[in-house]
């Protein structure tokens, strides 16, 4: 894992809205790594900050505080404007809802193009109009499909023209916020597969943002569960389901129901109670329990989660 | 389960919409019993008619649309045939409510949500003033809304959308209906909520002895409540069986599909099967089975004909040519079988 090359690294992240009395903190005390080339997912509920910590990686909420840094350069804060440019190409986002986020006025070829208008990535028309439909090929669309408009395609068909925006400006990361949640069942298989394909062959990384475990299991190599705006834990995805700790962890893991009617019939919900942490004397920290597993709570739960592993 | 006496019973309904001068058949001759006391899943994509389905059973079809075969037996009365809204009354309500999906939409945002509950009671089970508010908040009570008097007094939006889902099912089920549908009751909800909601469910379930019919394109959900499950493709129930039967035994090929294509099944860095193609236009007539465009190992017949109802046991039957005799041995896919392989060992 060491040698891995560190393509995002998050420290201490802190995120609030509003100031003095009107101050609300989102997300604090957030840290954590993304290596390149894997997709690293953020679970939570809605309101739990996952989504404001996706944006503010890409800049469009501003960090309060802590650093970000992307290929060892910090991009939170003032930067430079090269800088800024080479952010907003290379780290794209996917929306969740994909009849929301195509502008209804606009043709595909100019939705998929935007971004290379806006950055001059382009030579002559030829050369875009190429850029535009090797992207439409790769997500599975035909080439025709860039002169209509979005109301035209299907939930999936428009979650693909999502995906092609993203793409032609070549990105190294890319934040994919619920991409699948807003789909039909029998068309998730299929944007998922699109994705797991893209990151194999365009050298993907990606931040998964989801509320399902279940679904993050299959296409995650790390998962970070997120509760108030708090990463409670942090694990290799095989790792958080085999040994989850947090008793928040647990609960969002019982909580999730498992197409296996036996499965469900013997299943213990697990209701979350934060008011167990005792935090007054005993501060909590952000420990690497295992290798590659991180937790957060104080010395006395730590040792508690120690013994529970052991005992695994 | 075949003891058990049935409560209502569709027969070969066929509901058709005129858009633009074009008749689309949402629902072509499906059929349906519901046995008193159980909880009955219809899963399928959408635009497969699960909705539109049950809105018949309560009379809620939009105006463009009507039922234009086949009957609904309810308590004796033949209930696709009442044309007033006043003969609709008598049931709506009543005897068979409903709980949508969308707590933040079907709940009046200018009315407290007291009087919303108070009204339903009124209107149904004719108590009036300070009787009806102590009712209302005895339900809010029930669905599990701490502090009901406080609350009673609160407007929706001063609810979370659990809190307003409950609320929802307060009103549904204050006039203790016989038959409760749930469309897509957690869908907008929160992981942990829904969890919690879906329990609220089985518990009033049990209190009042509802028959609940669950709307749902989620098989964990299916999973987790379902006594018995139907499976809806382009207006038609496809399979239908005991809970059991459906997931480890499964037998027509879209609701292999359905099951393959979760992520919680698949087996992680390989492909998941994926369901190509889009459902057929149902403005058209459609030929034979109507998943077979879709379906890579489709028979020669099934573009044909339509295959009727095959029995695999006396719960479980599906519509599919594969159950035939006559047609080729074809193997249950990969998914089932692991599942069944799963439930095994767990013994």
């Amino acid at each position: 894992m060491a040698e891995k090359e560190k393509l995002i690294e998050v420290k201490n992240l802190k995120v609030s809205f509003g100031t003095g009395k009107n101050e609300f903190v989102a997300v604090q005390d957030v840290n954590f790594d993304i290596y390149k080339g894997e997709t690293f997912s953020l679970v939570g509920e809605s309101g739990s900050g996952k989504t404001t910590i996706g944006r503010t990686i890409l800049r469009i909420n501003p960090a309060s505080d802590g650093e970000i840094y992307f290929k060892g350069q910090k991009i939170n804060g003032k930067i430079s404007k090269e800088l800024d440019k080479e952010v907003i190409r290379k780290c794209q986002m996917i929306f969740q809802d994909p009849m929301a986020s195509l502008n209804e006025r606009a043709k595909v070829d100019y939705i998929v193009s935007e971004g290379l208008i806006n950055h001059h990535l382009y030579k002559n028309e030829a050369e875009r109009e190429e850029k535009v439909q090797r992207a439409l090929r790769e997500v599975g669309l035909l080439p025709e499909f860039a002169s209509r408009f979005p109301h035209e395609f299907s939930g999936g068909q428009r979650q693909r023209i999502g995906i092609a925006r993203a793409l032609v400006m070549e990105p190294e990361f890319i934040v994919a916020d619920e991409p699948i949640s807003a789909l039909d069942v029998s068309i998730r298989a299929q944007v998922l597969n699109l994705l797991n394909h893209l990151k194999i062959n365009r050298d993907l990384t990606y931040l998964f943002i989801s509320h399902d475990l279940s679904v993050v299991r299959f296409i995650s190599d790390r998962i970070a569960v997120i509760h108030k705006g708090r990463i409670v834990e942090l694990a290799e995805s095989e790792e958080l389901f085999l040994h989850p700790l947090h008793p928040y962890t647990k609960a969002l893991l019982s909580a999730v129901p498992q197409p296996d009617p036996e499965m469900e019939k013997q299943k213990k919900l697990f209701v979350y109670n934060p008011s167990i942490h005792d935090y007054s004397v005993d501060k909590p920290v952000w420990e690497e329990i295992l290798e590659g597993h991180f937790i957060y709570g104080n010395q006395k739960e730590l040792d508690q989660y120690r013994q529970e592993l052991k005992k695994a | 389960m075949a003891k058990e006496e049935c409560i209502l019973s569709a027969k070969d309904v066929e509901i058709q919409f005129s858009l633009r001068g074009r008749r689309l058949t949402a629902i072509r001759k499906c059929s349906l019993d519901l046995y008193e006391g159980e909880t009955l899943a219809i899963v399928g994509e959408s635009g497969s008619g699960k909705s539109v389905f049950t809105k018949a059973f309560v009379g809620m079809l939009d105006s463009n649309g009507s039922i234009t075969n086949g009957s609904i037996m309810y308590d004796g009365v033949d209930i696709s045939k009442y044309k007033t809204e006043k003969e609709w009354l008598r049931i709506r309500g009543k005897k068979i409510a409903m709980v949508m999906q969308d707590p933040m939409t079907s709940l009046n945002p200018l009315k407290k949500i007291g009087v919303q509950i108070q009204e339903s009671i009124e209107l149904h089970q004719g108590l009036k003033g300070e009787e009806a508010k102590a009712e209302a908040i005895e339900m809010l009570k029930k669905v599990g809304i701490p502090d009901p008097e406080h609350r009673f007094n609160q407007y929706p939006h001063e609810f979370s959308g659990g809190m307003r889902q409950r609320v929802v099912i307060a009103i549904a089920v204050a006039c203790k209906p016989q038959i409760l549908i749930c469309d897509e009751p957690t869908t907008a909800l929160d992981v942990t909520i829904q969890a919690q909601i879906l329990d609220l469910i089985r518990n009033l379930q049990r209190e009042l002895k509802m028959t609940i019919i669950y709307i749902t394109h989620d098989l964990g959900v299916v999973a987790n409540v379902a006594d018995r499950v139907a499976v809806m493709y382009a207006g038609q129930i496809v399979e239908y069986g005991l809970v059991n039967e459906i997931f480890y035994d499964a037998w027509h090929p879209y609701t292999w599909a359905l099951l393959s294509s979760l992520p919680q099944l698949g087996v992680k860095g390989e492909e998941l099967p994926s369901i190509e193609g889009t459902p057929p236009n149902l403005f058209n007539v459609i030929k034979g089975d109507a998943f077979a465009p879709r379906n890579k190992q489709a028979l020669a017949i099934d573009f044909a004909k339509e295959p009727p109802f095959f029995s695999i046991s006396e719960t479980h039957k599906a519509k599919t040519w594969y159950l035939d005799p006559r047609s080729p041995k074809i193997e249950q896919p990969e998914t089932i079988r692991r599942m069944r392989e799963r439930l095994r060992k767990r013994g």
